[in-house]
């Protein structure tokens, strides 16, 4: 591993702990906002929004790279990768030194001020011309993680700007384009980077199982290009109750409704799984692999059900959002980065003694997350009824009960940090030594 | 593989062109001087970490993009100017907090955000009539 590479690694794990930290503070501000006086949660919320986001872009770059380098045989390092990590790192950097003087953007997911957008930018293009630059002289009739990998990098570039076009005047003076364009992007990033991790966790069981035939073959790609399709036209349940287009409602339904066919074959390989399950339990690498299946396979139900507009009526607005987005963040996204990043690490080689600490770090994550997720999920249901079932208006009073559930959800969410925070302590050992 | 690939962007590409130029399904009001400079509030007070316009954004406060129509001017100006309970005063002056009811007042003009159960089609889906702003 190069010391970049090391770099890389060390600066998302550090993210992942902050978005851990603020996460867990802004989740007590929130309910309790007269007892953390230092930090309001105005402050608090956009360090843990972005601190996780780039914790996933980190996380999913550097397994990018550092497989895409063995796979494409490259032994040395990169100037253009070294200045994708220094422009990363420290326009990052900028986005929180931003917060703490209380300058923002404004928009959700990106809400730093927008001029850092172009040093991303560039930092992207960087990546983007190290990554492609190999891609030209590696042999045709590349596997399918290949596939996922190109086309992540290049649909964050296109949602990227896309997500940024609210500058141009044209975009920003009619509010219903404004809010589409704003949710396409964040809709659609959302799949570009799943396509780089999912493409990784792929790269991962392959190397496992000494069987290329996993990515390779007529039904992966037509299950993947099915998944692309939801990439590029399943953002629009984002904004169902937005006043758009009807066709908009009715492609995003269409298309998200495609989705059970992933859900029938997630059901349908269970039997195998078992299988595998009993080859592999020993495996870090496995093991988080396994624990991002079974968020997979939760989520997708969750997403499902959003995905139908009559259902999202009541969801939508409500803490069921929130319930999804951090059980494919965490459950899902955040259990392939540290497979992938335990891999780069070669964590499967350390003692018994030292590996134990990950198995009980990964537990208890699991454990919290599931109390965290069926919690954001009650006090969403709570809130949908109230405000649309019932139409309440008053909004102190429709939220007083949901509050009393999402105590819940805070002190679950202390267990994710100690159970997320005990792997990423023992990555960060393993990071410091030498022999890494 | 690299055709499927190419025709599915393609699709995509065309698909991008259509929502940019017909999503908004010809309604426009088109923003004056004081609705930007409201947007421009909006987004450098971060307002969307706490609210929500059209169901997206924070937890924390209620959704506002029919709180003009509901609450009314002085109610929201009040709001604004001296905060309340989980609201913290923003420290605004009296132009920037005209600029945001505008911006609040043009958002409640594109429609409401909760689909009424009139608009819920029997196959799942919403059939939401366009207002005429």
């Amino acid at each position: 591993m190069t010391t970049a590479t090391k770099w890389h690694i060390g600066f998302a794990l550090l993210l992942l702990a902050t978005a851990l930290v603020v996460g867990s503070l802004a989740a007590f501000a929130f309910l309790l906002p007269d007892g953390i006086a230092l930090i309001p949660f105005r402050q608090l919320r956009p360090i843990h929004v972005s601190a996780a986001l780039f914790w996933i872009i980190s996380g999913a770059t550097a397994g990018l790279v550092h497989f895409k380098r063995v796979e494409f045989g490259e032994t040395r390092g990169s100037i253009l990768y070294t200045g994708f990590l220094v422009l990363w790192i420290g326009t990052i950097l900028a986005v929180f030194g931003f917060y703490a003087v209380n300058q923002y953007g404004g928009r959700e997911y990106w809400e730093f001020p927008p001029l850092l957008a172009i040093p991303l930018l560039f930092a992207w293009l960087l990546l983007m011309a190290d990554y492609f630059r190999a891609w030209l002289k590696r042999t045709p009739d590349p596997p399918l993680y290949v596939w996922m990998w190109s086309t992540g990098l290049l649909f964050f570039l296109i949602t990227f700007i896309e997500q940024n076009l609210y500058q141009i005047p044209w975009f920003r003076d009619n509010y219903l384009r404004e809010i589409t364009v704003q949710w396409k992007s964040n809709g659609s990033m959302v799949g570009a980077w799943n396509q780089m991790i999912y493409g990784t966790a792929l790269y991962l069981m392959v190397k496992l199982s000494g069987d290329e035939g996993i990515a390779r073959g007529r039904k992966v790609f037509i299950f993947w290009f099915l998944g692309l399709s939801n990439l590029m036209f399943n953002w629009g349940h984002h904004i169902y109750n937005v006043p758009t287009a009807g066709w908009i409602r009715h492609v995003a339904y269409g298309i998200s409704m495609a989705e059970w066919i992933f859900l029938i074959n997630i059901i349908q390989g269970f039997r195998a799984k078992m299988t595998e399950q009993r080859i592999h339990r020993n495996i870090i690498t496995y093991r988080f692999l396994l624990a991002s299946e079974f968020w997979v396979f939760l989520n997708l139900i969750l997403a499902l059900l959003m995905s139908i507009p009559a259902i999202n009526r009541y969801t939508h607005g409500t803490h069921i959002t929130v319930a999804h987005a951090m059980g494919t963040t965490i459950g899902i996204n955040t259990m392939i980065l540290l497979a992938s990043i335990g891999t780069m690490l070669g964590m499967d080689a350390l003692p018994d003694k030292e590996r134990r600490w990950i198995k009980i770090g990964r537990r208890i994550t699991t454990v919290s997350l599931l109390v965290f997720w069926f919690a954001l999920i009650a006090a969403g249901l709570l809130k949908g009824y109230r405000s649309v079932a019932l139409g309440m208006t008053d909004f102190q009073a429709m939220m007083q009960p949901v509050n009393n559930v999402l105590y819940v959800f805070a002190y679950a969410g202390l267990g994710v940090l100690l159970g997320l925070g005990i792997v990423v302590w023992a990555y960060f050992n393993r990071l410091l030594q030498p022999s890494s | 593989m690299r055709t499927v690939w190419i025709i599915l962007f393609i699709a995509f590409a065309g698909y991008t062109a259509l929502v940019y130029t017909n999503g908004d399904a010809g309604r426009m009001e088109p923003a004056t001087a004081q609705v930007r400079a409201g947007m421009d509030t909006w987004q450098q007070q971060n307002c969307a970490s706490c609210h929500q316009l059209y169901g997206l954004g924070g937890y924390m406060g209620p959704d506002l993009t029919n709180e003009y129509q509901r609450a009314g001017e002085e109610r929201m100006r009040a709001f604004m100017r001296y905060g309340s309970g989980r609201m913290p005063a923003l420290e605004l002056n009296d132009a920037e907090i005209d600029d945001l009811i505008a911006f609040l007042a043009w958002v409640d003009r594109t429609g409401s955000s909760q689909v009424s159960p009139e608009n819920v089609h029997w196959s799942g889906t919403y059939l939401i009539k366009p207002t005429t702003p």
